[in-house]
């Protein structure tokens, strides 16, 4: 037996990303449960968030982003050899996003699985699409993350049903541009915290997301920093010379705590969560195509990603922007 | 360890400054974190984690919830440093 060669560097040829076109204000939700638009802002961030329509599916914005991406990266669907999508709100069990999206998109015969670690879905699975072009399993990767968590929460609860949202981000991954470049995606720190399963859950097939605000500000606000500072050093680039950080936009106080404690006083702090809501696996990636379109990150800086969620799971990574 | 009332007062006032951006001067024993500071919950959680790095003491969710004037973390400071 033997094993084919990859590539020394995988990198991001480019983003994409769709917000459903039904904006929710804060004053909407305030008149059907006991919240206002002054205490969503300042204990989450948010001041309005996108809603998926009633038959807009996990796989339609998935292949909505997944499409900008694959035409801002100038390839072609024929070169795209495996399609990841993160999520933990796919439609069905069976089959799985990843598939019907690569067909829809004209891929012809990819890899294809979904990915679920929550909140961190896009962190883990663009760790695996470099690993992937690095390997030789494939040539190039379209990674995708898309949620729709209105219908998994309960309208009528005003911890959850402000904060979650719906909308898809995307990357096309493929390998360095030329021999003996340097990589555009760094080392992933991952791991998790199985003892804190129970406080992000939904407990069975009829039931809405439960989540533990307190403890979960708690944990995320303490044991991320080092993951943060962990990442920058294994893909040996200080903190200080990040243009960029993206952490999950989970709660704008959470990004601002984590970012205090980073120690990257030049770097833009991602703060998409406003006109988005948390998007689970989406948030990253919608983020940051948002932030390149409107031209806030130079092409070619390094910017630190991490996600964390539900599990609880986490995971890290520098990258370097298209 | 042995701090003094005044000492630990001082050490929650930079903290409180910190994380909430209440000057530490207005951090005074009989005031109450969410009315008189305007402190929230998630706030106090930070402050929270921060006065256990500041003074080796841990403040669970369930005590905090019980904290509600900057004398009441005092106290708590105090005793719980001394019984470690």
């Amino acid at each position: 037996m033997r094993l084919t060669e990859g590539t020394a560097g995988a990198r991001i040829l480019a983003f994409g990303g769709y917000q459903p076109a039904r904006v929710v204000t804060n004053a909407e939700l305030a008149d059907t449960v006991e919240t206002s638009d002054e205490w969503i802002r300042s204990r989450v961030g948010i001041a309005s968030r996108r809603i998926a329509g009633p038959d807009e599916t996990v796989a339609d914005m998935a292949v909505t982003a997944g499409g900008k991406a694959l035409a801002a990266s100038g390839l072609s669907p024929d070169d795209i050899d495996l399609v990841i999508v993160a999520t933990c709100t796919p439609e069905a069990q069976i089959p799985n996003t990843a598939a019907v999206v690569a067909r829809r998109l004209g891929i012809p015969a990819p890899g294809a699985y979904d990915l679920n670690a929550a909140c961190a879905g896009f962190c883990y699975a663009l760790a695996s699409a470099s690993d992937a072009v690095r390997a030789d399993s494939a040539d190039n990767v379209l990674v995708i993350g898309s949620e729709k968590l209105s219908q998994w929460v309960d309208w009528s609860d005003r911890a959850t049903c402000i904060i979650f949202a719906d909308g898809a981000g995307a990357a096309v991954v493929g390998p360095v541009a030329e021999a003996g470049d340097e990589p555009g995606i760094g080392p992933v720190v991952w791991g998790s915290a199985g003892d804190m399963a129970d406080k992000i859950h939904i407990p069975d097939r009829s039931s809405f997301i439960i989540q533990d605000g307190q403890a979960v500000f708690r944990w995320a606000t303490t044991a991320l920093h080092p993951v943060a500072r962990q990442a920058c050093e294994r893909a040996g680039v200080d903190p200080a010379e990040l243009a960029a950080f993206v952490p999950h936009q989970a709660n704008l106080r959470i990004v601002e705590a984590i970012a205090r404690g980073l120690g990257a006083p030049r770097a833009l702090v991602a703060d998409d969560i406003v006109t988005a809501g948390n998007t689970s696996s989406a948030s990253i990636p919608l983020a940051l195509s948002r932030m390149l379109e409107r031209g806030e990150i130079a092409s070619g800086s390094p910017v630190l990603l991490l996600g964390f969620g539900a599990g609880i799971c986490y995971a890290g990574q520098v990258i370097t922007v298209p | 360890m042995g701090m003094t009332d005044q000492e630990i007062l001082t050490g929650l006032g930079e903290i409180v400054d910190e994380v909430a951006g209440v000057p530490a001067d207005q951090v005074t024993p009989e005031k109450t974190f969410v009315d008189d500071l305007d402190i929230d919950s998630l706030s106090m959680v930070e402050i929270a984690v921060a006065a256990q790095d500041k003074f080796g003491v841990e403040i669970p969710d369930d005590q905090l919830k019980d904290l509600k004037t900057v004398q009441d973390v005092i106290d708590y400071v105090r005793r719980s440093a001394v019984s470690a």
